[in-house]
């Protein structure tokens, strides 16, 4: 890589090539046959005449960049190697005491705690139940409002309104509106005194109503894109040729939508696994997510180094949706 | 969806209309339901059978701003008539407002309210602003292992807030940043910072490189051409990326509850606080309730040719 500053203007350097600035003009930044100096490092294509006036591209580009890369790093990765540490020891953080390895222990306790795979039992129904409620009522959604009709951008607002909610202050409401003796819910349904954030699966059921109310637009919004994508012209062809109404969904839209559900599937698992605000407003005692379990040994037992070892436990397959997740979101990109 | 509303105004077959006319009405209801119990009288909110129809009153709003004390005794009539509208209200619902002086004392809701403006907007701006110059460098540039490093990005925010706060807390404590506001917001500035890369990438690739080229051509430095032609290119896409941050950090919960208390707690972990003390007043919760979600409606109309956009990460695009 050779750039040097063109024209009349020369300016000094030092060796290696630092910025230097000539008579008040903006740096310069000339390099010669310089080495991979960072980690990050390109060849520069374009407006390599306009880097030898301002900035350099790679200036800028790094200038630009590293902030970004130094500060995600600094508050989210340094923190996760911080608590990787502590899981491997016994540590309270409301004791003087200071922290003792123990090695794997933490993790042979978690793995062992039938108290811990209830909870991990219970986060997996709530996935099912949620994320399988949101699928099939955003497509159905989808599916009705996939016409046009009068005011169908304030109808799609509207309905879209439920997931830009705080999960926090929705929780509190519904509870309102599940309330046994007065709640509007019970009323509507005419099911008398119904208690719906008692017991276990009663609350189960409840939290994934409200979380399907909330999130179904989702999948709606999604789907409704891939709807909307599918050439006319299949249809009309299906029609010609007779095709059922169910044939032409089995064969036509449901293959040119899937790409789309199936974003919609992954993303949302993701984060109903994660579900927290939700059920801990609404029900901690009755729906115990591994997200309150988590939140329940870290800042209520305090028992902060068996707690890591948990939060590690969830990274773990958090990640692992993660991948998947911009796998397929990639995917649609190129499309 | 811009492209589908412009596409016919005729009318469906009257079945799907009516339909959809159904559903809206049964998504929206729970909204509007909290909504009225905002300005229900205080017996009304929990009658059995529910009241649908009742003369509105701003009972619970006045409530919800002021600390109260119940009333001993009724209250004297001149003591009454010398009362503003306000004072009145509370005088009726059997209680009375507490004073320094002739000023009302405020409840804690306005300085939660404040302090969720504060961390929200503060975070907003912080993560845009790093989000888009980093959004630029990968849009423009050729990055060695770009795609890891978004990957990287991106999975910062798929991280469990309850996952991040165990190290931060144990951090923060050292620093004495609990219950801080720059506490809060540095912890909304992450989450949102990776957020706000993926979303301006794509809006920053659909700015012609060209533009930029003919700049650097004409004479313009780089930053310059940054300055002066992407950013005002970009700018729709940076408003709806600020707006997508800033209802984010104004609905999170799970790192407010754990991270502050007192000082600098935002309204999401107050609001439903308020239920513990002795019997709920639905009404003055609905109020909150009402005030805090009137912002993210408001701006979720404002948002509705961005949402796809927003809840793919700037994926996909229509």
């Amino acid at each position: 890589m050779r750039w040097s500053a063109t024209g009349t203007r020369r300016s000094a350097t030092t060796p290696d090539g630092v910025p230097t600035t000539d008579r008040g003009a903006s740096p310069v930044l000339i390099c010669r046959h310089q080495g991979v100096r960072l980690a990050v490092l390109a060849t520069l294509d374009s407006g390599s005449r306009a880097a030898a006036r301002g900035w350099s591209d790679l200036a800028i580009r790094n200038a630009f960049i590293l902030p970004t890369i130094a500060f995600l790093i600094v508050f989210n990765i340094f923190p996760l190697i911080y608590s990787l540490g502590f899981s491997f020891t016994e540590y309270r953080v409301s004791l003087q005491k200071p922290a003792e390895f123990i090695g794997l222990q933490n993790y042979a306790d978690l793995l062992s705690d039938p108290a811990i795979w209830r909870s991990f039992t219970t986060t997996a129904q709530y996935v099912i139940v949620s994320v399988g409620g949101q699928m099939i009522v955003g497509f159905g959604l989808a599916l009705l409002l996939n016409r046009p009709f009068k005011f169908k951008g304030l109808v799609t607002t509207l309905l879209m309104l439920p997931m830009m909610l705080s999960p926090a202050v929705v929780g509190l409401f519904w509870k309102l509106l599940y309330d046994p003796s007065w709640g509007p819910i019970n009323y509507a349904l005419g099911i008398g005194k119904f208690e719906w954030l008692s017991n276990r699966v009663n609350a189960l059921f409840a939290v994934a109503i409200t979380d399907i109310w909330m999130w179904s637009p989702f999948v709606m919004l999604l789907s409704l894109a891939g709807l909307s994508a599918i050439p006319k012209s299949l249809y009309e062809a299906a029609a010609i040729d007779r095709a059922s109404w169910w044939y032409t969904f089995r064969r036509i839209t449901l293959p040119l939508v899937s790409p789309l559900l199936l974003i919609a599937l992954i993303f949302r698992t993701m984060e109903a696994f994660k579900a927290f605000d939700l059920p801990f407003i609404m029900s901690t005692a009755s729906v115990e997510t591994i997200a309150i379990k988590l939140y329940q040994m870290a800042f209520q037992g305090w028992d902060t180094g068996r707690a890591s070892a948990l939060a590690y436990i969830v990274l773990i397959v958090v990640l692992c949706i993660t991948n998947i997740y911009v796998k397929y979101l990639n995917r649609a990109k190129e499309r | 969806m811009a492209a589908v509303t412009s596409r016919g105004q005729r009318f469906g077959r009257p079945v799907a209309i009516l339909a959809i006319l159904a559903v809206t009405l049964i998504f929206l209801s729970p909204i509007l339901w909290i909504g009225a119990t905002a300005f229900k009288p205080r017996a009304v909110a929990t009658s059995v059978p529910p009241t649908v129809f009742f003369d509105p009153e701003v009972t619970p709003f006045v409530k919800l701003l002021t600390k109260r004390v119940q009333l001993k005794q009724p209250v004297a009539p001149e003591v009454y008539e010398a009362a503003p509208w306000w004072e009145k209200l509370v005088y009726d619902g059997g209680e009375r407002v507490l004073k320094v002086g002739d000023e009302p004392q405020l409840s804690q809701y306005p300085n939660r309210f404040l302090n969720s403006l504060i961390v929200s907007i503060v975070s907003t701006v912080l993560a845009v602003s790093m989000g888009t110059i980093t959004a630029y460098g990968f849009s423009r540039f050729k990055i060695k292992g770009e795609q890891d490093l978004l990957f990287f990005i991106l999975s910062t925010r798929m991280l469990p807030p309850v996952v991040v706060a165990i190290p931060m807390f144990l951090m923060y404590r050292q620093f004495d940043l609990t219950d801080s506001h720059i506490g809060l917001i540095i912890l909304y500035t992450a989450f949102n910072l990776s957020f706000s890369v993926w979303l301006m990438k794509g809006f920053i690739d659909e700015i012609p490189k060209e533009y930029e080229e003919a700049a650097l051509v004409d004479g313009y430095t780089r930053m310059q051409a940054f300055f002066k032609i992407v950013l005002p290119e970009a700018a729709t896409g940076i408003a709806a990326t600020a707006v997508f941050c800033f209802i984010t950090a104004w609905n999170e919960y799970a790192f407010a509850l754990i991270m502050t208390n007192r000082r600098a707690q935002t309204a999401p972990p107050f609001i439903p606080s308020q239920i513990g003390s002795g019997l709920p007043e639905w009404t003055v919760i609905a109020a909150g309730t009402v005030l805090f979600l009137l912002p993210v409606a408001i701006f979720t109309f404002l948002l509705r040719n961005h949402l796809l956009r927003g809840v793919t990460f700037g994926a996909i695009r229509k």
